[in-house]
């Protein structure tokens, strides 16, 4: 067949061009840029290289920061998925329980993660917060602006109480495409429960986990509003994770060098996991 | 293999079934002899698939027993039961090779192994899957894994019937014919109790002994396949199997003569039912199109093949009736009625003719 050329088409794929340019690729160029320079204000800028990375990748306040980071996400995989299975699969298939469960869960999805934070930060307080005094009133020495542990117990059980329902929600839809026959075939084969989850619900459910694992990951890797609310990355630099501390670096300190760099590094970081996970979890697909 | 005895049983979907119209199933009571094979036939939602539900234990009748060989089997389990059932579209274990899968209702159970194994390839090499023990189940055809499914009842060999739910509904025509004179031969092979849901009456009479017909919950027919043809006891077996379906036309009776409008139809009896209105059904096959016989008006004439289809119009009433591929419509048609044909239903149902 002849081939049509016509450089016409270029004009079809120009807006997404322009709106990926302004909105993508301009400010991460910006950011590069900033990455290979020193400033001492007044738009006066000096080369320096790789100057930023180095120090960067020397730096312990980077890797403690970093190793929060997957120690928080690792965490929160680990007790949301079970937990968001668990809850799936425990909720009614029809009757007037569906609509009511699926609200229910839908809500913390729906509360803006600053007012997330702030609800948290009220509630675990031990002078008014409800959480906070009655745990300290049944003996427990909980605080969190004080006590490192308390303060992560804090940011996790936020992070499980906010972000649960998204797993139990794709979890559920996987669920529920799943055809009657498939329980009935079962129970005429025997099947044990476990047997029914192991071969029937699981594989069904792959998909939409491996959705639920990669969005919970890379979020829970890029968290920042929720704990910046609470514990404000203290005490200490108990909860600063990575964003809390490249906020505290780009903002606080004025810093665009080093932020910059880190910004790429942690940008880098987060690209080359998300890949790892989705081509395990692909893979491994494609072999069964 | 077993008898089944279904025992005036009836079912509703309903907490509190009150009138007839709740039930899904108004009463059924009939046995399922053991080695038989049976089709339940009827339109949707006649209450076909909740009788077989009852059956194998997935639903649990309202009113009225169970009986597996004069075993009282109603309160059950599905799994107690060891019952076998093919579903409308194929169930198999994504995550297990196709020997998994047959493996799979024995495992449960707890078999040895060794004989895990040898039934397994006993029943790949019963449904020509031996060659494919090892692949992927999921990667398989629709009629393969429908295959599967058969099989995973096939294995066990104890079990007491193997159900049908409308089982090729998914599969291509070509492989229809196939899988259907496969299942065919299995039950000549080891005689299995088979009953076989289907709305499809091709289905149902190429695959049963014994056709049980159904109707608005409950049986109206069950038969062979020439009987359900000849002597359609409802007019709803008379519409429902054959293509075109019986026609059934009012007629008023006097004696041996039914009369509709001006004319006059001979009956090969006569009906022991009250004289007055009744209805007359024959079926398109015998009513004989020709020069001689009672006027009527050719309205349309389907060519399907092997015959044609001719509609006309008969005393005001549609008729539909048979000639050969080659015959022609004569130019003043007139239609006769075979007597041998003809069968007289009062209040629907069909009543007997002495001499």
């Amino acid at each position: 067949m002849e081939k049509t050329w016509n450089n016409k088409a270029w004009f079809l794929v120009l807006p997404v061009l322009v709106l990926v340019a302004f909105s993508a690729v301009i400010p991460l160029m910006t950011v590069v840029n900033y990455s290979v320079q020193d400033t001492f204000g007044n738009n006066v800028f000096f080369w320096a290289g790789t100057e930023w990375f180095e120090e960067l990748l020397q730096s312990k306040r980077f890797w403690e920061a970093m190793a929060r980071n997957l120690v928080f996400s690792f965490i929160i995989l680990a007790i949301e998925v079970p937990l968001g299975i668990f809850i799936a699969l425990n909720m009614p298939k029809k009757g007037w329980g569906v609509p009511v469960c699926l609200v229910a869960m839908a809500l913390p999805l729906l509360i803006p993660w600053n007012v997330v934070g702030t609800i948290w930060q009220v509630f675990g307080r031990n002078d008014i917060g409800l959480l906070g005094y009655y745990v300290n009133a049944l003996g427990f020495n909980y605080n969190y602006v004080q006590d490192p542990v308390d303060a992560w117990v804090t940011v996790i059980i936020m992070d499980i109480w906010h972000w649960t329902s998204l797993v139990v929600l794709l979890c559920y839809a996987g669920l529920v495409s799943i055809p009657d026959a498939f329980y009935q075939a079962a129970k005429i084969d025997g099947a044990s429960r476990w047997a029914v989850f192991r071969y029937i619900q699981l594989p069904k459910m792959q998909r939409v986990l491996l959705i639920a694992v990669l969005l919970r990951f890379m979020d829970s890797f890029m968290i920042y509003t929720e704990p910046f609310v609470v514990t404000g990355g203290g005490p200490g630099n108990s909860t600063t994770f990575l964003s809390i501390d490249l906020v505290k670096m780009a903002l606080g300190q004025f810093d665009l060098g080093p932020a910059a760099a880190m910004s790429l590094v942690y940008f880098l970081i987060i690209l080359l996991l998300s890949w790892v996970f989705y081509t395990v979890m692909t893979n491994y697909d494609a072999e069964r | 293999m077993a008898r089944i005895e279904v025992n005036h049983i009836r079912h509703s979907y309903l907490p509190n079934p009150k009138k007839d119209s709740d039930f899904a199933l108004k009463e059924v009571h009939h046995t399922f002899e053991d080695g038989g094979a049976y089709a339940l036939l009827g339109p949707s939602g006649c209450g076909k698939t909740t009788l077989l539900n009852i059956i194998s234990g997935l639903l649990h009748p309202s009113h009225g027993q169970l009986l597996f060989n004069g075993r009282d089997v109603t309160r059950l389990s599905t799994q107690e039961r060891n019952i076998a059932q093919v579903f409308q579209f194929p169930v198999i274990y994504d995550t297990m090779t196709v020997y998994d899968n047959l493996a799979f209702p024995l495992r449960n159970r707890r078999v040895p192994e060794a004989d895990v194994d040898r039934k397994v390839r006993e029943t790949l090499d019963m449904i020509d899957l031996a060659s494919m023990a090892n692949r992927k189940a999921r990667r398989l055809t629709a009629d393969q894994k429908q295959k599967i499914s058969l099989g995973r009842g096939l294995v066990r060999s104890d079990v007491n019937a193997i159900l049908f739910d409308e089982p090729l509904t998914v599969i291509d025509p070509h492989m229809k014919w196939v899988l259907r004179s496969q299942l065919k031969q299995l039950h000549r092979r080891f005689g299995y109790t088979m009953v076989y849901v289907t709305h499809d009456q091709t289905e149902a009479l190429t695959f049963a002994d014994r056709v049980v017909v159904m109707y608005d919950g409950e049986i109206v027919q069950i038969g062979t396949p020439a009987e359900l043809f000849e002597r359609p006891r409802h007019t709803f077996v008379g519409y429902f199997i054959g293509s075109p379906g019986m026609n059934v036309l009012p007629v008023a009776l006097e004696g041996r003569t039914a009369m509709l409008g001006a004319q006059r139809i001979e009956l090969p009896g006569v009906p022991k039912a009250e004289a007055g209105a009744v209805e007359l059904g024959i079926r398109p096959e015998y009513v004989k199109l020709g020069r001689e016989g009672m006027a009527v008006s050719v309205s349309k004439v389907e060519d399907v093949g092997r015959h044609k289809v001719v509609r006309a119009n008969f005393e005001g009433k549609e008729i539909a009736a048979i000639i050969g591929e080659d015959d022609e419509v004569p130019a003043e048609p007139r239609v006769r009625f075979d007597p041998a044909g003809i069968n007289i239903y009062a209040g629907s149902w069909r009543v007997e003719m002495g001499a």
